[in-house]
């Protein structure tokens, strides 16, 4: 351990505000990358489901036009 | 070989082998994080001479290397994709180059973070953090660039032949510290010469590395499997997976 | 392999061979305005490969290594004064008004942006602490002092 408190440790030797702006703004980039990239995914299934059903109600619709 | 590789070739075999390796890359990548970075910052060493800001090494380091190793990958899958044609090759590059443009500008902040307190600057126009600021805008140009076509074999060519005009600038970042006079120092770990760092502030940084290196796997196979049900949304292996989805 | 695909790759060679030879041509013809600094040396005797000297007046960066001994404080302000060596025969004068970086240290490489003053002394507005490629603890590097650790940057 280089540290001999938790204090200090938050101190980082005086550096405390470069180090914690390092990691912090790394840590909320990789975050963001990771919410972009699972709401994309979630987006383009919804998409195809949304395309699906449309797709199911048209077939009825016509379905029911030739039964008339 | 192709025999074994074509299936590959085939969208849904990759999105199957994608989704199979995914968890592995994950499985690797949490616990090296979690001890990568709880070691770098509490358990290393402070430096000689700059004491506990050098702590930023820990994500500075393996964010630049992994944003050139990443840089690297779509350059060899542009090339394939534009000489083969192959579509998944052009879908890996787009899947790949938000990774990198997120691990460059990683690269940039820390490395100015760490620069105003060692430096006394948070930016110099030296050659190393130019060099490093066009990857940044070359990684977005492909990105743009992508997006800009809606047609997506169009979108796939054009990103693939300006990650390949951008691969000239990987050397150049490389050797700039060697080439030119610069701020940046040389780097710390290289393939030929024993590293000049000690060894318990190099475990931590290898550890993170390699963290940061299969996290990168995890978020391209992600990526390239969204690419893949984009591009082939109409085709009858994405509607059956969906409706198994929408069923379950 | 098919002739289409024969000439695609040809293309594709071509275009990053045509690429690389022309950034490969501009960089060499940029070389020493790509270049962070002048050595003391190089504000001497003029650069390495061109022979160009800098003018007095001219705006330029200067980096080296602080002379050890050679830093002069004046008490009542921010006013320092130090000598920057290389290892060559070269050292200029640089003169300060301002907070030093945290780095800034006898035997420390350093880069100094300001005017050239005089043929060898340079009126800086901004220094920065240029650090070399070796971290360890302190007390290796206690018990490597004396040795090679404090290299001279060039």
């Amino acid at each position: 351990m280089a540290f001999t408190s938790f204090s200090d440790f938050i101190a980082m030797g005086g550096y405390s505000f470069y180090v914690w702006l390092a990691y912090g703004v790394s840590i909320v980039s990789v975050i963001a990358l990771i919410t972009h990239s699972v709401l994309t995914r979630k987006k383009i299934l919804k998409q195809v489901e949304q395309r699906l059903q449309r797709e199911k109600r048209i077939k009825a619709a016509n379905n029911r036009e030739h039964s008339l | 070989m192709w025999k074994w590789l074509h299936p590959y070739a085939k969208a849904e075999h990759s999105y199957a082998l994608a989704g199979k390796l995914m968890p592995w890359f994950l499985v690797l990548t949490i616990p090296s994080f979690i001890i990568g970075i709880v070691w770098g910052l509490a358990f290393a060493p402070a430096d000689y001479q700059q004491g506990d800001s050098f702590r930023i090494i820990y994500i500075h380091v393996p964010a630049a290397m992994m944003a050139m190793a990443a840089y690297s990958t779509m350059a060899i899958a542009a090339f394939i994709g534009l000489v083969w044609q192959l579509r998944l090759a052009e879908m890996a590059v787009a899947a790949a180059a938000p990774v990198g443009a997120i691990y460059t500008f990683i690269a940039l902040f820390t490395g100015a973070a760490w620069g105003k307190p060692m430096w006394g600057a948070w930016w110099v126009w030296d050659a190393r953090l130019t060099s490093e600021l066009i990857l940044l805008f070359v990684y977005m140009g492909i990105i743009a660039l992508y997006n800009a076509f809606s047609d997506k074999v169009l979108a796939g060519r054009a990103a693939s032949i300006l990650t390949l005009v951008g691969v000239i600038n990987l050397p150049i970042i490389h050797f700039s510290v060697v080439w030119w006079n610069t701020l940046h120092q040389g780097a710390t770990i290289t393939k030929f010469e024993q590293p000049s760092i000690a060894t318990e502030m190099l475990i931590p940084l290898l550890i993170m590395i390699f963290s940061f290196a299969t996290f990168l796997g995890v978020m391209i196979l992600y990526r390239f499997r969204s690419e893949l049900l984009q591009r082939e949304q109409h085709r009858a292996w994405v509607i059956k997976l969906v409706q198994i989805k929408g069923r379950g | 392999m098919n002739p289409r695909r024969k000439k695609r790759l040809l293309i594709t060679c071509s275009l990053i061979f045509g690429l690389s030879l022309a950034m490969g041509l501009t960089l060499f013809a940029l070389q020493q305005n790509i270049d962070l600094f002048y050595t003391p040396n190089e504000i001497l005797e003029g650069k390495n490969e061109t022979g160009v000297k800098p003018e007095i007046g001219q705006r330029l960066r200067v980096g080296g290594m602080v002379l050890t001994g050679s830093v002069k404080r004046d008490p009542d302000s921010l006013k320092v004064s130090f000598d920057l060596v290389d290892n060559k025969a070269g050292q200029v004068t640089v003169y300060f008004d301002g907070i030093l970086p945290d780095l800034f240290r006898e035997g420390q490489g350093i880069v100094a942006q300001g005017t050239l003053k005089s043929k060898n002394s340079v009126d800086a507005f901004e220094v920065l602490a240029k650090h070399d490629e070796d971290y360890m603890p302190p007390e290796v590097a206690d018990a490597v002092k004396g040795m090679s650790n404090l290299k001279t940057e060039q």
